[in-house]
């Protein structure tokens, strides 16, 4: 305990040293959610969104001319209340139901949704029943905030861990460290514990600092959010550790870091959803941490989701924390 | 004196290199040993398996007898050659996490004073002149209090004066009897501070022993030194074995008696003559073949 101590502390004061790191760390996801805020928070769709219960297959046989009519984004769900949920908080314009009698929920608040059933009123006739949903529309930045606050996680994780191990086995630190008896697991548990204290407390920073500008929406519990973060981060560091685990060169854990990052920054959903996207991309997206700590804060943050309902997320989260982190210590070389 | 630390039919092998080819070594307690050898002869690898830092191909290492363990962590201490610490961490602050990493130490003061540390505590390790960085790394050796030190070509680097304050600290650390092993490319280094030496080429040791033994064994004659200007064109009628080294003629012979009377005999001004002892470079040059290179 002593020597994990001894190694967490000295890479903390290192890290809190370098100014410029540490501001960079800082002010890089201040300026990506306020800028993006500003830069979106009017932005116009060009598509209006329609979940599909019953399956888009049947939809072409119960509503044709509406299928046909342009400018339209079919998703199709199988769980009714997490659609209607979506209804509610503006994140879908409207539902429409197949599987039995036909009909539709739109939110009474929301213009898409008046426009919407204009134009299924105009293409199928009143054979829809109409069905009423209300609740406050949730900004896009509500909506990305998790996104980009989980992307910044991901590459301060990630490279700042992979590349300060990669440092410090090319400047010769880490043999000069197995000249000792410090242990492998010992040290890269600092590493983590380390880099996991100064993400979180940097994610706070900035969460609690973008608030008093942008008011967020936060529906659940701070200490679920914290909990799926705290396992989020993990999970990503541990990844890091795995790449650093015994590569030397800082070229070739670019590489690795950037083949890492890029997918899970395109298919997280940290950026845009992936809800009309292709099965099997969405299948895809699950062998990704980031998917599973965002989908969760999500949840949380805009959905007021328990515990209980992000176990799945969270169960995921430590199964890869552990799996990563056991892996990386097993094949850890120290030159 | 019992050995400290012995290695037996010592072998590195990588792809396409035999780094070490067999060797065998037994240091005593309390000895100052020299490696020594040309770039590429395999001093750092077979220091470095020593050290328990690199595994070796085949043979065996041990330490008081025993196979190298947790134990011989605790109980080692090693300067490296090129090394790096932890940045952004003043001298003070990397003593203290060096010190947490043992279950015995020496007590920070003292090795703040055996080391010259006093002035520089407060220092970022990274602001650092090259003798003050080596006098820290040899305080990180000597940190758990080992009895058993590897040196590294521990002064490459330093200036004149700074190898030699280097030095004395060396000599300190060896009055407190601890083992050293020491790997360095100054043969001045090695006669003043190595009890015992182990010159090695090509992955084997070519001649190992005290530094005066190994002289007298391979020495036997002695070097006269006459300014080129003072031995004119004479001596190379006189069938002495000469050789000009830039300035000066060099004479090699063991009949020192004979010579002088044959120079003065010839009128050959004696004025500026000199009689140069064997070093320890010229017996590297006489096993190997080669120059040392810093």
């Amino acid at each position: 305990m002593k020597k994990f101590l001894a190694v967490l502390h000295a890479r903390n004061m290192e890290f809190l040293r370098d100014r410029s790191a540490l501001a960079w760390n800082l002010a890089m996801p201040f300026m990506l959610v306020i800028g993006l805020a500003f830069t979106f928070s009017s932005s116009d769709k060009e598509l209006y969104k329609i979940g599909v219960i019953g399956g888009i297959e049947k939809l072409h046989s119960v509503a044709p001319a509406l299928q046909a009519t342009q400018h339209l984004q079919f998703i199709a769900y199988d769980d009714l209340n997490a659609a209607i949920a979506k209804v509610e908080h503006h994140q879908m314009d409207m539902l429409l139901d197949v599987s039995g009698a036909p009909k539709y929920w739109v939110n009474s608040n929301s213009p898409n949704g008046y426009l919407l059933e204009r134009i299924v009123w105009g293409t199928e006739g009143t054979h829809f029943a109409q069905q009423l949903v209300q609740g406050a529309e949730i900004r896009y930045v509500d909506w990305f905030l998790p996104g980009i606050l989980g992307m910044n996680m991901m590459f301060a994780c990630l490279f700042g861990v992979g590349f300060v191990i990669v440092r410090y086995r090319k400047n010769g630190f880490l043999k000069r460290l197995k000249a000792t008896p410090l242990g492998a697991f010992q040290f890269l548990f600092a590493q983590l514990v380390s880099r996991l204290l100064l993400i979180m407390v940097i994610t706070t920073i900035v969460y609690s600092g973008c608030n008093l500008f942008i008011e967020f929406n936060m529906q659940g519990s701070y200490w679920t959010l914290l909990l799926v973060t705290t396992l989020g981060a993990m999970s990503m560091i541990s990844i890091g550790l795995l790449i650093a685990a015994r590569t030397a060169s800082e070229e070739l854990a670019g590489g690795l870091l950037n083949l890492t990052t890029w997918p899970m920054m395109l298919l997280s959903g940290a950026w845009f959803s992936l809800e009309g996207a292709q099965a099997w991309v969405q299948k895809l997206s699950l062998i990704f941490p980031l998917t599973h700590m965002i989908s969760a804060a999500r949840a949380i943050m805009n959905e007021g989701a328990t515990l209980s309902q992000v176990m799945p997320h969270v169960l995921v989260l430590a199964t890869m924390s552990v799996i990563f982190i056991a892996i990386g210590a097993f094949i850890f070389k120290w030159e | 004196m019992s050995p400290i630390i012995t290695a037996t039919n010592l072998v590195k092998q990588y792809p396409g290199v035999l780094a070490v080819a067999g060797i065998d070594l037994a240091i005593p307690q309390g000895l100052c040993f020299g490696l020594l050898g040309p770039n590429g002869a395999g001093k750092t690898t077979t220091i470095e398996m020593l050290e328990g830092i690199q595994q070796q191909t085949s043979g065996t290492v041990l330490y008081k007898g025993e196979p190298l363990g947790a134990r011989y962590r605790e109980e080692v201490g090693i300067q490296f050659q090129h090394t790096a610490l932890q940045e952004f961490l003043t001298v003070r602050e990397t003593l203290e996490l060096f010190k947490q990493l043992y279950r015995r130490t020496l007590p920070i003061p003292e090795l703040i004073a055996l080391c010259s540390l006093a002035d520089i505590l407060e220092r970022d390790t990274r602001k650092l002149s090259g003798g003050q960085r080596q006098r820290l790394l040899l305080a990180l050796a000597l940190i758990n209090d080992p009895e058993l030190i590897f040196l590294d070509e521990p002064t490459t680097g330093l200036d004149p004066q700074a190898r030699r304050n280097f030095w004395d600290l060396i000599k300190l650390v060896k009055s407190r009897n601890k083992t050293i092993v020491l790997t360095t490319h100054y043969m001045e280094e090695a006669y003043a501070l190595c009890d015992e030496i182990a010159i090695m080429d090509k992955g084997r040791i070519v001649s190992q022993g005290t530094p005066t033994h190994l002289l007298a064994e391979h020495f036997a004659d002695v070097v006269l030194q006459i300014p080129v200007a003072d031995a004119g064109s004479k001596l190379a009628e006189l069938g002495l074995n000469v050789m000009p080294t830039g300035e000066m003629t060099e004479i090699r012979t063991n009949r020192l008696h004979h010579v002088l009377q044959l120079l003065i005999n010839n009128g050959v001004n004696l004025d500026r003559l000199r009689i140069r002892a064997w070093t320890l470079e010229d017996l590297f040059i006489n096993v190997t073949g080669k120059k040392l290179k810093p």
